[in-house]
């Protein structure tokens, strides 16, 4: 009996929500007395793997096939399915993201598990029961779910657990669930990646985001400037990219997407409450916006009132004097 | 070509959320309920692929009675007919495993749904379907069209970009903005509605697998602190001396 965590990797390195979930299971495990085991596939390399002993892994399933570089849910739920058995994990943590929730469902179909998705917090683990907390009605209330099914699959919430960082070495196991050409019939004809900066919203530590106040696309740079002195991802509101301001991958709100940074900082944003529902799990919220009124200001943590035309080249100035 | 849409009942996205004294349940006390929003995606486009193609849209939900209103909107809308199935919908499995048995049934060409419901969030029971029914599932889907009798092309977000997939029918896939343009019942639409069949049918045996037990709010906050729009620069310090968030 173990817990295993998924790892999803990018470009070679492990993405940071994995970090998220790898220190979870971690935490999990010593809960429940036992150890945590991570399986990883596709594209990263071992040297990177080998580090999430930092987050207290002690050991890494990899399944190098190449094939897996690329999200083929029938093939990646045939390797972690594996995986489980091999262990006997009885508590499977991955991160909320697209792959996370589709392979997660799968399992939960296919292993006879309890599912539960956009988790904030460790379970409660006393006399046998296993509770966890996860974020409902968007962002407006939690709930605390027990996992009846023997086997419990998690998917954590990104940016809820803060990534640990010890200087531990997992060990690195070469692992093949020996897939064959039919796990890979629903290969995807493209992939089309976005041009970006570096920095993708929905892992964000620190967001910037526009809205109607913004007044145009063409003032956008005043929000990207700012995002690239902070390191920051940007966003906007519902009537932005209703607009076509802006991509709609970039909305955030109830039919958006939902994030939970750090620090989100609302630029010419009222603060509609379809909004603060894609957003009110972040931690610090800043709002910006000419109209005192706005109702922004009641869900904020700093505020200031004013023009963003005149206020943000002043902020992007002080973050550029920042030392990093 | 029968497609199949499946709708929760949810909370409007105006409402203020509470739940009972003993925070056991949702109040349901004068909270406006709608067809959950990202089904709504699914829905229109439903609509508008039998217009080109013909065929028929049925509508499915796993509720009771109450949700009735919503699902004549959704007839209203341009939906043929509809199913209800007549139970509390306990958990995202419990409700996977109702669609399944309804979609075993009437072998749908397509089953459309939206990418998550507002109320609880899972984005679990569209990939639960496509397990229960051993079919392909394209989630989260923005763009879904029909390239022959037999395919269908479809573009779905992935973290950081997309993917063009093209998969044989049936399929299921979950939608989400920009899919299609919801739309609002018209007049005609209203009174064609009250006609259109409705059937309600029992549940087949499933066991929950997730037991919700109590509910909570989040912390409010404890209030704004305002800096002088003529010296936004203090802001920045305070967010890396105070909040140490930079």
């Amino acid at each position: 009996m173990s817990v295993l965590v998924f790892v999803e990797g990018l470009n070679g390195e492990i993405k940071k929500s994995s970090l998220e979930a790898a220190t979870y299971g971690y935490q999990v495990a010593q809960q429940l007395g036992t150890t945590a085991t991570a399986v990883a596939i596709g594209d990263v390399n071992e040297e990177a793997l080998a580090k999430l002993g930092g987050q207290g892994i002690s050991k890494v399933l990899y399944d190098s096939d190449s094939r897996l570089n690329q999200f083929v849910a029938d093939a990646y739920v045939k390797v972690i399915s594996k995986a489980v058995e091999q262990e006997s994990a009885k508590v499977l943590v991955f991160s909320n993201s697209n792959i996370g929730a589709a392979i997660g469902a799968k399992l939960a179909v296919r292993l006879n598990g309890s599912l539960a998705t956009n988790v904030t917090a460790l379970p409660k683990t006393e006399g046998g029961s296993f509770t966890v907390t996860r974020g409902v009605f968007s962002g407006k209330a939690f709930a605390e779910v027990a996992l009846t099914a023997d086997l419990k699959i998690i998917a954590i919430k990104k940016n809820s657990i803060v990534i640990a960082s010890g200087d531990g070495t997992a060990a690195v196991e070469n692992f093949s669930a020996a897939l064959t050409d039919a796990d890979f019939a629903e290969v995807p004809k493209e992939t089309v990646m976005q041009e970006t900066d570096g920095v993708l919203l929905p892992e964000a530590a620190i967001v910037v985001s526009g809205g109607r106040g913004m007044k145009g696309p063409e003032n956008w740079h005043l929000i990207e400037g700012l995002a690239n002195a902070l390191g920051a991802a940007t966003a906007c509101s519902k009537p932005v990219s209703d607009l076509d301001w802006r991509p709609h991958h970039e909305h955030v709100g109830q039919t958006g997407i939902t994030i939970s940074p750090n620090l989100y900082i609302a630029i010419g944003i009222s603060g509609a409450i379809q909004h603060l529902a894609g957003v009110n799990s972040s931690k610090v919220i800043v709002v910006i916006n000419k109209d005192p009124e706005a109702p922004f200001f009641k869900a904020a943590d700093y505020g200031i009132v004013g023009d963003a035309f005149e206020v943000v080249p002043k902020l992007i100035e002080a973050a550029k004097a920042l030392d990093k | 070509m029968k497609i199949l849409v499946c709708i929760s009942n949810v909370p409007d996205t105006t409402a203020k959320i509470n739940f009972t004294a003993d925070n056991k349940a949702f109040d349901k006390n004068g909270v406006q309920f709608v067809i959950n929003p990202w089904d709504e995606y699914a829905l229109t486009r439903a609509i508008e692929l039998k217009e080109a193609k013909g065929g028929t849209v049925t509508v499915l939900n796993v509720g009771e009675a109450d949700t009735e209103p919503n699902i004549r909107k959704a007839l209203a809308i341009g939906a043929d007919d509809a199913i209800r199935v007549n139970a509390f919908p306990k958990d995202s499995f419990f409700v996977a495993e109702q669609i399944a048995a309804v979609a075993k049934e009437n072998n749908y060409d397509v089953i459309l749904m939206g990418k998550e419901s507002i109320d609880y969030n899972g984005s679990q029971v569209h990939n639960m379907v496509g397990e229960l029914l051993g079919i392909p599932a394209v989630v989260p889907a923005f763009k879904l069209d029909l390239l022959d009798d037999n395919t269908a092309r479809l573009e779905r977000e992935i973290e950081g970009g997309k993917e063009i997939v093209e998969v044989k029918l049936p399929f299921i896939a979950s939608a989400q903005q920009p899919m299609s343009e919801p739309r609002i019942p018209n007049m005609r639409g209203i009174m064609t509605a009250r006609t259109k069949p409705l059937q309600v049918v029992e549940p087949v045996s499933a066991t929950a697998k997730a037991d919700y037990v109590n509910y909570s709010k989040p912390e409010k906050k404890g209030g704004v602190k305002m800096i002088d729009a003529e010296n936004a620069g203090e802001l920045i310090k305070l967010l890396r001396n105070e909040a140490k968030v930079l």
